[in-house]
């Protein structure tokens, strides 16, 4: 498995699967594919792909440990940023197809709607995580507090939940969201479990090593 | 009538005859296409908009029901009617699933035969009607309308029904009556999402009395010259055009006339979203999105600018006045 991950054509081809969705919805818009509706299927479709990216990219590192696999964080930033990227085509397509960017209109909008500005939040929370993610930029801000930083994530994944929870509670319709809500929970539950263990084990070692 | 006013509408012989608004808008192109010569091309096109007026043709699924023209102002808006299969593929009736495609896809379940409607509550003359006997209560008619869906988005459909107005003059409410609710079916063997959380079932609707009596409030048998297609709200549904969608209750039950205002549907699941009155009005926000304009379902595409919502969704000189004096953005 770990040969697999590391083989040079690994990248390209996980590359090209995350660009799939999103080539299917161009190719859907431009063949008129895509319902009665096209412009609230393509803004969904974007918010859909966003949060599934976002579960993805904080699955690596539970998978990597459980599986003792350590190749999968070799794509954890590619799939950090196509997060970002189709946060980015889900703010462009609103702004695009809902609003024909009219700039006022789209300010007072997301000033006036408390679910379209959390959600606009959680886009400006990604920024700073998609522009630090090349390695020049680890070295500059220190591995620390770029973890530090990249620990954003978390709020964002929250921020998302809850913009797509609002979103939907018009409608009491909150299957799909329970859905990605529990996802995400077991995946940060874990995250917490992890660290606790970690911080628990710590002092038995150092009483071995003062023993022996 | 002879004497016409605003509330006249647009009144008009055939619809056939009418020269397709495209056409008409670009008349001035026509005449300098004449002047350069390029006539003989130009009238070509010309000729073909026989072709191209909207001649309502049956989409051939279901046993036709036709419907002669009305005399109600503003019954027939010359809109771009649109097409069948959108106006029967994305629709909202949540006992079918909450999703615009479900619908289509489960209610072929739904049993519309035998089917019978209760009327009831503060009238002189209650009554068990049959299907059959309520479609021949009054005669059909076709009546074009805008539809508004609350979401944002709009359809032009050509229903076929009868005013509202002819079942209650014939069951004679009483003094008391100041309301009249309309309680759809809740069927759980053969609606699939009835008893989900979304809502409180069965799905209830209701008008003030006199929005009722509005010769426009359509009890609706049929859709595009035949009967009602299931996802539709078959066999007898509501269709109230100056309101949002979700004021129309589909596959109707029970009529109800009562003294008190009734709770509605989504006025209960979210009422500082859906008020009890939920006219079209765009100066009036959903919560969550603006009401100023609509996207009109199959016409404004993908990069078309979504079209402005007019007051009670075009209807304010018909219906302006049953809420003469009311704070509508208190009574939204």
């Amino acid at each position: 498995m770990n040969k697999l991950l590391l083989h040079p054509f690994a990248k390209s081809l996980v590359f090209v699967v995350c660009l799939l969705p999103f080539a299917w919805l161009f190719y859907a818009a431009l063949g008129n594919q895509l319902g009665a509706n096209p412009a609230e299927a393509l803004i969904r479709a974007m918010g859909d792909w966003t949060l599934r990216f976002i579960c993805i990219v904080l699955a690596v590192t539970p998978l990597r440990v459980i599986s003792g696999t350590p190749a999968l964080a070799r794509f954890r930033r590619m799939l950090g940023l196509f997060a970002y990227f189709y946060v980015v085509m889900h703010l462009l397509s609103y702004s695009w197809f809902d609003m024909g960017f009219d700039v006022p209109a789209i300010t007072k909008d997301i000033a006036k709607r408390p679910f379209i500005l959390v959600g606009f939040s959680a886009f400006v929370l990604l920024t700073p995580l998609a522009a630090t993610s090349f390695n020049a930029a680890i070295k500059a801000l220190g591995a620390k507090r770029w973890q530090w930083l990249h620990k954003l994530v978390y709020l964002v994944a929250g921020l998302g939940l809850l913009h797509f929870f609002w979103m939907r509670a018009g409608k009491n319709n909150f299957t799909e969201v329970f859905v990605y809500a529990a996802i995400i929970a077991a995946l940060l539950g874990w995250r917490m479990q992890h660290f606790l263990r970690k911080n628990r084990l710590k002092p038995i070692c150092n009483g071995r090593t003062r023993l022996s | 009538m002879l004497i016409k006013t605003n509330a006249s509408g647009f009144d008009h012989p055939v619809s056939s005859e009418i020269t397709p608004q495209g056409i008409y808008q670009g008349r001035r192109e026509l005449i300098k296409l004449m002047a350069t010569g390029a006539a003989g091309a130009a009238l070509a096109s010309w000729a073909g908009r026989e072709a191209m007026a909207q001649t309502l043709q049956k989409p051939g699924k279901l046993a036709a029901l036709s419907g002669g023209k009305s005399a109600v102002a503003g019954a027939v808006i010359m809109e771009k009617i649109t097409d069948y299969k959108e106006a029967t593929s994305y629709n909202n009736f949540y006992e079918f699933g909450t999703d615009k495609s479900d619908p289509a896809k489960n209610a072929h379940t739904l049993v519309t035969k035998p089917w019978s409607v209760v009327v009831e509550g503060l009238v002189k003359q209650p009554k068990t009607y049959t299907l059959e006997d309520l479609i021949k209560l009054s005669p059909q008619e076709e009546r074009i309308y805008r539809l508004r869906c609350v979401e944002g988005w709009s359809m032009v459909i050509p229903w076929v029904g009868y005013s509202l107005s002819e079942l209650i003059k014939k069951v004679e409410p009483l003094g008391s009556a100041k309301y009249i609710e309309f309680i759809t079916l809740a069927d759980p063997k053969t609606m699939p999402f009835v008893g989900s959380s979304v809502l409180d079932w069965p799905y209830v609707e209701a008008l003030r009395l006199d929005e009722a009596m509005h010769p426009l409030a359509l009890l609706t048998f049929g859709m595009y010259g035949e009967v009602l297609p299931n996802q539709n709200g078959a066999p007898v549904r509501l269709v109230v055009p100056w309101k949002y969608g979700f004021k129309s209750g589909k596959s109707i039950v029970k009529i109800r006339f009562t003294d008190k205002e009734p709770r509605t549907a989504w006025n209960k699941a979210a009422a500082q979203e859906y008020g009890f009155y939920s006219n079209v009005n765009p100066t009036v926000d959903h919560p969550r999105w603006s009401q100023a304009t609509e996207r009109r379902i199959g016409e404004d595409g993908l990069f078309a600018k979504k079209r402005k919502t007019l007051m009670f969704n075009g209807y304010e000189a018909q219906v302006a006045q049953l809420y003469a004096g009311m704070d509508l953005k208190k009574l939204f």
